[in-house]
């Protein structure tokens, strides 16, 4: 096997890179801070000339999310990334895409909201990739990076996974893991896919039925089918995926839940609150949705509370909340509007408000 | 029994002068009678059977009557969000070039909530065709005024009319895309006569030589009735659309290639 290449790179510049890696068909993408060197990497890497990756400037995030809907339709693997703003404008296209049950790969960078809010990181959108954000009933598989290692590597995860299951995945980052360099190691280039896709629109063959990519049933009775089998789909992905880490879990009375940019902090709490005497561990979920409540609910039987630590005004906690069922104490501590908490601040608030509580 | 009609004769297969489209399916049209989408779906999947695309069409059908076109066309299908027709089928084209690759779209569609992807897909010079029906109403939603809806046109949503001053003035799409550098075929057609049939399936197989070739965005209008939407009969509504559409959204070409 080849070598793995290290660079130093930002967040931002690691996923263009890792989606040419990939082997991605076609990127589609739209400026916005902070999270527009996506978008120039792949102008300026032109994988076109080399792999045939396709890397277009839409007309806007709607525009964007619907070229994706339609390279999707053909079986291609394809992408997009924004940031909170723009990720708004593409919901109906990511519900159209759920609902017609297609793969493909979004990012979010993260910035505090809401409106325009500010481009500094945060953690305020985890309602809407978890629990939906368009309309209807749906999920994407969210990926919480927290490293520029795993901005790259959740690429290639998060194209198997979408085409494992024919849904949406996104990866959900933050302006500060975008931004921020880090080494990062990159696999060797794949070739991109040459499959044909029994379901894809690719034109019609004589040897098969036409095919027809569509969210549309004007059947009540058949549109539920349809939202059953969604929901089947979903319980298979919660069954099969769900992904953590755990840091000095095994005999803590206390325990942080917190991803990305919020779990780095909160891993250097640990740190000060065990020098302190505190036992402490972390639980950092890897995919938001599934979200690992069943590791929480075990982890809880030892615990004597929780503190879920998030850069918004608590969003995560309900899930923790819901996964421990009152057995055990749970808090949230977060700061809002682009501004990253200290470990100190956690360490504080850990007393506070579970230990002290 | 004797054949008092003469339709054994007539059946004959030596007499038979028409069929049916491979290209289309076996599925009944839903639109209303007198509707030119059937007609405009007929020639379509004529001129893609002729063109033997069957198995090389990619189509997108937005939301509006036409949502359903899957239904009735005998080729791959994508049924695209309102308006973004152009967005989708942009990508369709650049990740499989070979293919052909067609949207159909009404004028709420295109003209107002799609306006910017139709524009920038024109102006991108992307190597599809776009069919426009304009029939100056929402068909699908209940008959309510659209951007292309005349002035003084009642609609659902314009009871006593269209009031430029109130409602803004009806948009000529078509003009527009055909200042753009990217299209390099626009023109304007309709479908309630034979000649006219004639002329847009003539439009259409130009659109289908102009893609193989790469030269850019073909765009045809259809100016089409609603029956149904403006409250008429198929008769009245296609004599209505000649002496109040036809005025205002003038037929022909309105950019032709300058050495063809």
């Amino acid at each position: 096997m080849m070598e793995r290449e290290l660079r130093l790179m930002k967040g931002n510049e690691a996923v263009a890179e890792a989606a040419i890696r990939a082997g991605a068909d076609g990127y589609f993408g739209y400026p916005i801070t902070p999270q527009s060197e996506i978008l120039e990497y792949l102008m300026e890497a032109n994988p076109y000339k080399t792999t045939g990756m396709v890397v277009l400037q839409a007309e806007s995030e709607v525009a964007a999310i619907n070229m994706v809907y339609g390279g999707a339709a053909c079986g291609k693997k394809v992408m997009t990334s924004s940031s909170s703003p723009g990720i708004s404008l593409k919901q109906e296209g990511i519900s159209y895409i759920a609902g017609a049950e297609l793969p493909c790969l979004i990012v979010n960078v993260v910035r505090a909201g809401p409106g325009l809010g500010t481009i500094q990181p945060s953690q305020c959108d985890y309602f809407q990739a978890v629990k939906g954000g368009g309309h209807g009933d749906y999920h994407l598989i969210v990926l919480a990076p927290a490293s520029v290692q795993e901005m790259a590597d959740f690429v290639e995860l998060g194209f198997d996974l979408a085409f494992k299951y024919r849904n949406p995945v996104m990866i959900l980052s933050d302006g500060a893991i975008g931004q921020m360099m880090e080494k990062v190691y990159l696999k060797p280039k794949k070739n991109r896919s040459t499959v044909i896709y029994d379901w894809a629109t690719t034109g019609k063959p004589a040897s098969r039925e036409r095919n027809i990519i569509t969210s549309l049933d004007l059947d009540p009775y058949a549109q539920e089918i349809h939202n059953q089998n969604l929901q089947a789909k979903y319980r298979e992905v919660e069954k099969n995926e769900v992904r953590l880490e755990e840091f000095q879990t095994d005999d803590a009375d206390y325990l942080l839940v917190a991803y990305g940019t919020s779990a780095r902090v909160s891993q250097k709490a640990v740190q000060l609150a065990r020098a302190e005497g505190i036992k402490v561990g972390l639980l950092r979920p890897i995919t938001l949705y599934p979200f690992p409540s069943g590791r929480l609910k075990e982890l809880s039987r030892q615990l004597k509370g929780i503190l879920s630590v998030e850069m918004s005004a608590g969003q995560m906690v309900e899930d923790v909340l819901l996964s421990v069922s009152g057995k055990v104490p749970v808090s949230h501590f977060g700061r809002m509007g682009g501004v990253i908490p200290t470990p100190e601040e956690v360490v504080d608030s850990l007393k506070l408000k579970i230990i002290g509580g | 029994m004797k054949d008092v009609t003469g339709i054994k004769e007539i059946i004959k297969p030596e007499n038979l002068v028409y069929k049916r489209s491979s290209v289309l399916t076996d599925n009944v049209f839903s639109y209303c009678p007198g509707c030119g989408h059937g007609t405009a779906h007929r020639i379509l999947a004529e001129v893609i059977e002729e063109a033997g695309l069957q198995s090389e069409t990619i189509g997108v059908a937005p939301v509006g009557c036409s949502v359903l076109l899957y239904e009735f066309m005998n080729v791959d299908v994508q049924q695209a969000a309102h308006g973004r027709a152009p967005a989708v089928a942009t990508a369709i084209k650049r990740l499989l070039p070979e293919k052909f690759v067609f949207t159909y779209q009404g004028d709420g569609d295109l003209a107002a909530i799609g306006t910017a992807e139709t524009i920038h897909a024109c102006n991108r010079g992307e190597n599809i065709m776009i069919i426009f029906i304009n029939n100056g109403i929402y068909g699908m939603t209940g008959g309510q005024m659209a951007p292309t809806t005349l002035e003084g046109m009642k609609s659902s949503t314009s009871p006593y009319g269209r009031d430029i001053k109130l409602m803004g003035n009806p948009l000529k799409m078509t003009e527009i895309v055909a200042t753009l550098p990217g299209t390099y075929f626009v023109t304007r057609q309709s479908v309630h006569t034979p000649a006219n049939v004639k002329k847009t399936k003539k439009a259409m197989k130009k659109a289908v030589e102009y893609q193989k070739l790469n030269k850019g965005t073909c765009f045809i209008e259809i100016v089409s009735n609603c029956p149904s939407g403006w409250k008429m009969s198929p008769v009245e509504s296609n004599k209505w659309m000649e002496e109040n559409m036809f005025p205002f959204y003038p037929l022909g070409d309105l950019k032709v290639p300058a050495v063809e």
